[in-house]
């Protein structure tokens, strides 16, 4: 179907486009980045050579690739959400066969650069394609069961080849981002009501299984349920993470203990000081001015998310930059509730802050995606 | 669930009212985090910030003992000795300056060492224990403890330390570990948490750098209950890490002490003892040489300015490093390629007048007036130059470097030592790739007798003898036994050339040393059963002939000397290069038979191996010799200190 006003011609052409570009977003994407690399330097005992460094050069690469997808018409991401959905599919069925194990489960392919992390290109993959679904679906048949049923699918496959690998927490953010799309693409309140129930129902599921042959969930994954419950039970097993991310965080106080000045985060008690746990530093070091003013700097970015997506009529686009823009809530969310106790450790990173390659490269191009939908809206005259 | 259809305007409108509903859910989200950010950090401050001083259950790396190197026979090459520090811990000290100048009133601290603790303590976060001071006594030790109440936050610490007992006979070899720098940091790709120990020691050269993942060890960790203090409450768990592996090389102490203190006699000399049967290295000598002792704590800048600044090298080991002209000692190279090329017979004589005219140039022999009719033996034993100039025209540089490089020139060869040189074998494909240019036949004729662009090292020209000696592709060997488990030895294979044309070129160097007219007949050995066949060269360091007595010593010749032995059967071969030390009969023939007969004996040799007439002045020599006699045989895999 063909909407008159997603007519691309009386947007802004060539070079142009580059004036167009949501610059104050783009500001606070590096303000977020910036605040990692001092993290990396801080936590890598003040080098820059060790993580910070690298962390700069994908940063940057980051950029120039976001800056790449926005100039491209938004239009043209819309023909290719479904062969990109497909690959990614295929990407995570990859891994299943031919997957090196990182870290005791199947997550990565070799690509020789960089090791790419399927999963994290499905989350950008599924809010494309449910985007383009609801962009192609009369509006009006949006709540019928028949319409309802074809992304609920979308959403299952890659979650279920996530599940197996097993990655709880993203398997959780591919459910979430993807039921937000829906949310706002105008799916009845009552489906949600039903599925809430019906997440209710699994809970118990899962905990009435455990010890049967027919157990849902692998038992590391259980003992860091229990361990999110009772972190004491066990402070030098698997509660030893969480009882030390706490005490670190909240000896930060209200201005922390200065750069470079954090005891619990440097005695190495937190092999993952500067992956999954790195937001513990930023608020030992930095205290509570610094961790809210990082939330704040986060939720801008969603901020600016929603008001580019409430403004723009062209529904691919908008649909797109609330996934693009949840994708990246629950990310940042989900780790500082782990971090501070208020979620199980699930092994989420903070985005643009957290050491990681393929992260940062597909939020970056993510929110080229969104870039390109703010550029290339449909403008009335 | 059917639902009355709305007309598309509601629809439309509904992702900014659905969109606004997301907003204020993720913002009560965010608002929920921003709370219990305030509630721990702020509210609860104080209960975490006690959590975090009184109850700090931290890992403390446990440095794993290095692997200690022993020689062939289980003598200690390199060990772990007990080291008493004084460290303190700035949060726990309070008043630093205090806490040091009372220090200070109870034992003596060097003012340099107390400028850089002070620099150390204020780099690294207050909780981490600083090195004050080490390599302590334990009367020192003891007042500290004794006084520890007055001594807030400082305290006596024992830890290992590296020791070289045999001191510069291994400088080269063996190398020394130093404490790793943030250089070392950047350069190596390795994140052992051992390396931010401060002060962790690691290789810095030698067998100690090559085999630093293996003699380092995994560390250990202790996870520990601390109070407010610092002081340990409990240890929750420990895991003691991996010790290094032990290293076992095949040198031998007693000779590699004799060549070290013979070659010393000279100014700048290096050496290479070697089985011709194995390839073991039971000696690689080097003079001057330095002790590797100091490099230890990290060198002093005087210390360090004076070796460098030393313009005979002590730092290098040149017995791998050095690569020279080998002059004469190349000639064995070019009778072979000739012979297996059947450019040259046995018995063929060519007529030596005193140069060889190319074009209009005139290429000398080292004999001014001529050898006469020189056939291959003479020509090895009175080392005619014209005979070689003859030859490299009839065989050419490719196929002289093929000869040459089967017998290690122009090879690198994967020994545990730093910076081993590969030298030059060149030929007309090299010098296209280096130079651009095309090779010339008056190339041929310099490389024929070692001189040009051929270069070698001390450790290629003793290969090169032990694979004459042998007739087989002997690859050298360093280390023996790794964690008690033997290193298969390499090589050994039958060499690519005809045994008959080996027994020529090892008759010539029979000749060379046993008959009256060889160049190294002064310097033979005296025993039927231990003669030795051998090789002199001299190679020119400036363009043209000089007379070493008259120029400085840096445009003197270099002297060289390959040789084996027992003729008959042989077991080792030897090669010595004295830098700038004049003729190779003169200086290094001599030396070469000192480290053989050495090598043969086990010990001092019996002066009757000498020629009469020389005994006198041999035995004087030993007399001079700065011998140590203190070698402590251990048990290889003994328990550690």
């Amino acid at each position: 179907m063909t909407h008159p006003d997603t007519d691309p011609r009386h947007g802004p052409h060539g070079p142009a486009k580059v004036l167009h570009l949501n610059w104050p977003l783009i500001l606070l994407l590096t303000a977020v980045a910036a605040a990692g690399f001092l993290m990396l330097y801080s936590v890598a005992g003040g080098t820059l050579d060790r993580w910070a460094e690298p962390q700069m050069e994908r940063f940057a690469l980051g950029l120039a690739v976001m800056f790449c997808v926005a100039m491209v018409p938004i239009g043209v991401w819309r023909g290719l959400s479904t062969p990109a959905y497909l690959v990614s599919v295929a990407l995570l069925v990859g891994v299943e066969v031919a997957g090196t194990t990182g870290m005791g489960a199947q997550r990565w392919i070799d690509l020789g650069i960089v090791r790419l992390q399927p999963s994290e290109l499905t989350k950008i993959t599924l809010a494309m394609v449910l985007a383009a679904y609801y962009h192609w679906l009369d509006p009006r048949k949006v709540s019928r069961p028949l319409w309802v049923i074809p992304p609920l699918i979308l959403i299952a496959i890659p979650t279920a080849l996530v599940l197996d690998q097993p990655d709880l927490g993203t398997a959780l953010l591919l459910v979430m981002g993807g039921g937000v799309v829906m949310f706002v693409a105008g799916v009845s309140w009552w489906y949600f009501g039903a599925v809430a129930a019906g997440a209710a129902a699994l809970v118990s599921a899962v905990f009435s299984s455990r010890g049967t042959p027919w157990q849902l969930l692998k038992d590391y994954q259980y003992r860091r349920i229990d361990t999110f419950l009772d972190p004491a039970s066990d402070p030098l097993g698997a509660g030893y993470h969480i009882t030390q991310s706490k005490i670190a965080l909240g000896s930060g106080g209200w201005t922390g203990r200065g750069f470079m000045q954090g005891t619990q985060s440097r005695l190495n008690f937190l092999p993952e000081k500067h992956t999954d746990f790195i937001f513990t530093t930023l608020a030992e070091e930095f205290g509570f001015v610094g961790g809210v003013s990082l939330l704040a700097a986060y939720m801008g970015i969603v901020v600016f998310c929603l008001v580019s997506a409430v403004r723009n009529r062209n529904r691919f686009g908008a649909l797109l930059t609330v996934g693009v823009g949840t994708t990246f809530f629950l990310f940042f969310a989900v780790n500082m509730a782990m971090v501070m106790g208020l979620a199980p450790v699930v092994g989420v990173p903070l985005p643009l802050v957290s050491y990681g390659g393929s992260a940062m490269l597909v939020l970056m191009a993510a929110f080229g995606l969104v870039q390109s939908a703010h550029i290339h809206r449909p403008r009335t005259r | 669930m059917k639902r009355p259809p709305t007309d598309p305007e509601a629809q439309a409108s509904r992702i900014p009212r659905r969109a606004l509903v997301l907003g204020l859910g993720q913002m009560g989200v965010a608002g929920l985090l921003g709370w219990r950010m305030r509630q721990m950090q702020v509210e609860q401050a104080e209960e975490f910030r006690l959590l975090a001083e009184e109850n700090r259950i931290n890992m403390r790396l446990i440095a794993p003992g290095r692997g200690l190197i022993f020689d062939r026979n289980g003598i200690p090459l390199a060990e772990n000795a007990q080291n008493y520090r004084i460290v303190i811990v700035r949060e726990e000290a309070g008043d630093v300056d205090a806490a040091l100048d009372k220090l200070r009133r109870l034992i003596f601290v060097d003012a340099a060492e107390m400028e850089r603790a002070r620099r150390e303590i204020s780099r690294r976060s207050s909780f981490v224990p600083v090195t004050i001071t080490d390599q302590r006594s334990w009367e020192d030790v003891a007042k500290v403890a004794i006084n520890a109440p007055a001594l807030p936050g400082i305290t006596p610490d024992v830890g290992l330390t590296r020791n070289y007992p045999l001191g510069q006979d291994y400088a080269h070899v063996v190398g020394y570990v130093g404490p790793v720098s943030d250089y070392d940091l950047g350069r190596m790709e390795d994140d052992d948490p051992l390396l931010q120990i401060p002060k962790f020691q690691i290789g810095k050269t030698g067998v100690e750098q090559k085999y630093e993942q293996s003699l380092r060890g995994k560390a250990g960790s202790r996870q520990i209950e601390v109070n407010a203090a610092g002081r340990v409450m409990r240890e929750l768990g420990r895991d003691p890490g991996v010790p290094g592996t032990d290293l076992q090389l095949t040198v031998e102490s007693r000779l590699q002490n004799f060549v070290e203190a013979r070659l010393a006699l000279g100014l700048s000399a290096s050496a290479v003892v070697m089985d011709v049967n194995n390839g073991d290295l039971l000696a690689v000598g080097n003079a001057p040489s330095f002790d590797p002792n100091k490099f230890v704590r990290g060198i002093s800048v005087a210390d360090y300015g004076e070796l460098t600044g030393n313009k005979y090298r002590p730092l290098g080991n040149k017995a791998v490093q050095g690569a020279y002209p080998p002059g004469s000692t190349f000639k064995m190279m070019v009778t072979l390629a000739a012979l297996e090329a059947g450019l040259l017979s046995p018995s063929e004589t060519i007529y030596c007048g005193g140069y060889q005219r190319l074009g209009n140039r005139r290429f000398h022999c080292w004999k001014r007036g001529g050898h006469g009719h020189v056939n291959l033996e003479k020509s090895l034993q009175q080392s005619c130059d014209v005979f070689y100039y003859e030859l490299a025209q009839r065989v050419g540089i490719d196929r002289i470097a093929r000869t040459a490089r089967q017998f290690g020139h122009g090879q690198r060869f994967d020994l545990p030592m730093s910076a081993v040189t590969a030298g030059v074998m060149p030929d007309r494909a090299w010098i296209r790739e280096t130079y651009d240019q095309s090779w010339r036949v008056g190339d041929s004729l310099n490389a024929s007798i070692g001189q040009g662009y051929v270069l070698s090292s001390p450790l290629q020209l003793a290969v090169m003898t032990a694979r004459i000696a042998s007739g087989r592709r002997v690859m050298p060997r360093l280390v023996r036994a790794a964690g008690g488990m033997e290193i298969d030895i390499e090589g050994g294979e039958a060499l690519e050339i005809e045994p008959r044309h080996l027994d020529l070129v090892r008759q010539g160097m029979f000749a060379v040393s046993n008959s009256n007219r060889g160049t190294a007949y002064r310097s033979r050995i005296d025993n039927a059963g231990l003669r030795m066949a051998g090789k002199t060269g001299t190679s020119q360091v400036r363009s043209t002939v000089v007379d070493n007595a008259e120029v400085p010593w840096e445009e003197r010749d270099h002297a060289l000397f390959v040789g084996y032995a027992p003729y008959e059967a042989p077991r080792y071969a030897v090669s010595v290069v004295v830098e700038h030390g004049g003729g190779g009969s003169s200086a290094a023939a001599p030396v070469a038979r000192d480290l053989m007969l050495f090598a043969l004996h086990g010990q001092l040799p019996p002066l009757d191996n000498y020629p009469a007439g020389e005994r006198a002045e041999v035995e004087e020599m030993f007399a001079g010799l700065d011998l140590r006699d203190d070698f402590r045989p251990t048990r290889i895999g003994r328990s550690r200190a």
